[in-house]
């Protein structure tokens, strides 16, 4: 007779095993280090690969399934954006300069982040890595092409999203992300993790997508929320194998430990530097906002990354170098980079504005030592300006940072009057910086830092300082693209259009 | 003390999970902001795959979490029964 046996469930312990170490093996005609060729030139000591776990045990038909179900509500939700003329619901045409500084500097870091943990899942020896590496790589790709794909509703109706891959490689405050994943993607594989996993992932992400996001919804942008939050529902993975990755590395050897505080010092200050434009997008950008850049880095930098750093202290890891002029700059970032969108707004593929009275009472609340003393004073003679029919425009070009290639428009972290400026010479060539933090990663590695190609030479290089062939250059469209909203072919196709859609003549 | 974290969206999936969640962490705040629900407690969340069964009346795998899942903040430990975010005291 046959015993009916209930078959066993196998336990999610049981089942990481079986369906990720157990899919390892022992190279047998090649040694270990000619299969793994780059996984020791950075110095990090590891003794135990079996010691890197996944701490949700995700495997890989769990992940099928689960990414399957967040396409499939993903497409919904764009499929009803565009049947619905979604791209009228949003609360003001000013919004959309947000979605464009997403696609063009944003969305191709998504792939090279793919890339990248495509390359790393390859170099890494244990298979627990191996895997998270795999999963992390697909849905890097799986964003990119989520956020392309929804935002390509857009580019039917408006200017500036065209020509995001060119923006993205070419157009000055866009190379500021590109840099960043060059920077990673040219590093060693442990070092990319730091970059991604810690950097990008855990200190980034968080002030990225969650409360841009959650401005996304609160000014009626559902194709971006959705992209949103079906990517940083993976973010949260990724952001738990980048801490795991840190943690590996301490527990493997004591000597990985000076190793590993200089990737979070060098890591953290280049994460910081690319929140310029998030904070930015953030304090200006939105029409209705969640909540200030202050108020983002106080629960997710200062509350957040303070308890990382203190749960890592017990390895010895002390907070990045860069952690006070961070602080120091949280209160003027934002303000000092829309002055500087504003002021070369012809030479950006978005439209920037002089904020209004209501925008600008909302940021001296949000800026109660800062807005009204250094800023609002500033915004009003450019107001003045404008009035008078004379926009204020910066024909000088920008210098720019050698290492985050920010324009140096920042101030010196503890006097806001004044600019703050550094500079190096290597090997008979002068070098420019906005800070000691991009300074002093410079100066670890200048070999590296020098061949950064940088916008603004690549001006007068190729095109001897014509601005027009500059423009054909970056895909930038002169009077479409660029320039204040005020004006913009945008604002009158966004005001014609909603007003069609909200009355019957 | 620090503070960990949970982020959901806000969703009629998800309801019930915030509502379990509320239900073992008595310590835990929930903040809800557009779209999503920020959940933040002193040290220690942890997440039970009984509880939010019988908030859903069905069985549950904890690994659903992920579709519904923003953020988190803390070292995370997981097994068949629960998923614990933690910071070392
Ligand atoms: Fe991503
Ligand atoms: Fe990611
Ligand atoms: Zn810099």
């Amino acid at each position: 007779m046959d015993m009916k046996v209930a078959k066993k469930k196998l336990g999610l312990k049981e089942k990481y095993r079986l369906m990720t170490r157990d899919l390892g093996w022992e190279p047998s005609y090649r040694t270990k280090d000619e299969v793994f060729p780059y996984v020791k030139y950075e110095g990090i000591k590891v003794h135990d690969w079996d010691k890197w776990e996944d701490p949700f045990r995700l495997t890989m038909d769990a992940y099928w399934k689960y990414q399957a179900e967040k396409e499939r509500k993903f497409y919904a939700i764009i499929d009803a954006h565009a049947q619905n003329n979604g791209h009228l619901n949003i609360t003001d045409g000013r919004y959309l300069s947000a979605l464009k500084v997403f696609l063009q500097a944003i969305s191709p870091g998504e792939y090279a982040a793919h890339k990248g943990f495509s390359r790393v899942g390859r170099e890494f020896p244990g298979v627990g890595t191996q895997v998270a590496c795999q999963m992390q790589a697909i849905d890097e790709i799986r964003h990119a092409q989520t956020q392309i794909h929804a935002l390509s509703n857009y580019n039917k109706y408006y200017n500036g999203f065209h020509a995001f891959a060119d923006a993205r490689d070419r157009m000055w405050y866009n190379t500021v992300a590109r840099s960043f994943f060059d920077d990673a993607m040219s590093a060693g594989p442990f070092e990319f993790m730091i970059a991604i996993g810690f950097s990008f992932e855990y200190v980034l992400t968080n002030l990225l997508f969650v409360p841009f996001m959650s401005g996304a919804a609160y000014n009626g942008d559902m194709a971006t929320v959705t992209f949103g939050f079906s990517a940083q529902s993976d973010e949260a993975r990724h952001m738990t194998l980048g801490l795991e990755c840190i943690k590996f590395m301490l527990e493997q050897d004591p000597d990985n430990l000076p190793i590993v505080q200089g990737w979070l010092d060098k890591w953290f200050w280049r994460g910081f530097r690319v929140l310029g434009l998030v904070s930015t997008m953030m304090d200006y950008m939105l029409p209705k906002r969640v909540m200030s850049w202050r108020e983002a880095w106080e629960i997710y930098g200062v509350e957040n990354g303070g308890a990382l750093f203190k749960d890592l202290a017990r390895y010895g890891i002390r907070p990045p170098k860069g952690w006070d002029d961070a602080e120091k700059s949280i209160d003027h970032m934002s303000h000092q980079f829309m002055l500087g969108l504003y002021q070369w707004s012809f030479g950006t593929s978005l439209h920037s504005w002089i904020p209004s009275d209501e925008d600008m009472d909302w940021l001296s609340a949000k800026y109660p030592t800062t807005f009204d003393k250094y800023y609002r004073p500033r915004w009003d003679h450019i107001r003045k300006l404008a009035a008078e029919g004379k926009q204020f425009k910066n024909f000088g070009l920008a210098k720019l940072c050698q290492t985050c290639q920010l324009p140096v428009v920042f101030t010196e972290p503890d006097d806001p009057t004044m600019s703050c400026h550094r500079e190096t010479s290597y090997k008979g060539e002068k070098y420019h910086f906005c800070s000691d933090g991009c300074q002093h990663v410079f100066e670890n590695e200048p070999e590296k830092y020098v061949q950064a190609w940088l916008p603004m030479p690549a001006l007068f290089r190729e095109f001897e300082g014509d601005v027009g062939a500059w423009m054909d250059w970056v895909s930038l469209r002169d009077g479409q693209d660029n320039g204040d909203y005020v004006g913009s072919i945008d604002q009158r196709n966004f005001e014609q259009w909603r007003g069609l859609a909200t009355s019957n003549t | 003390m620090s503070t960990v974290f949970i982020a959901l969206q806000a969703n009629e999936e998800t309801r019930p999970i915030i509502e379990a969640i509320e239900i073992d962490n008595p310590n835990a705040v929930v903040n809800r902001q557009p779209a999503m629900v920020k959940i933040d407690a002193p040290n220690r969340l942890v997440i039970r795959k009984e509880t939010i069964e019988e908030q859903i009346g069905r069985s549950f795998d904890l690994q659903e979490l992920h579709i519904n899942l923003i953020t988190l903040g803390g070292n995370v430990s997981e097994d068949d029964d629960s998923l614990t975010l933690s910071w070392a005291e």
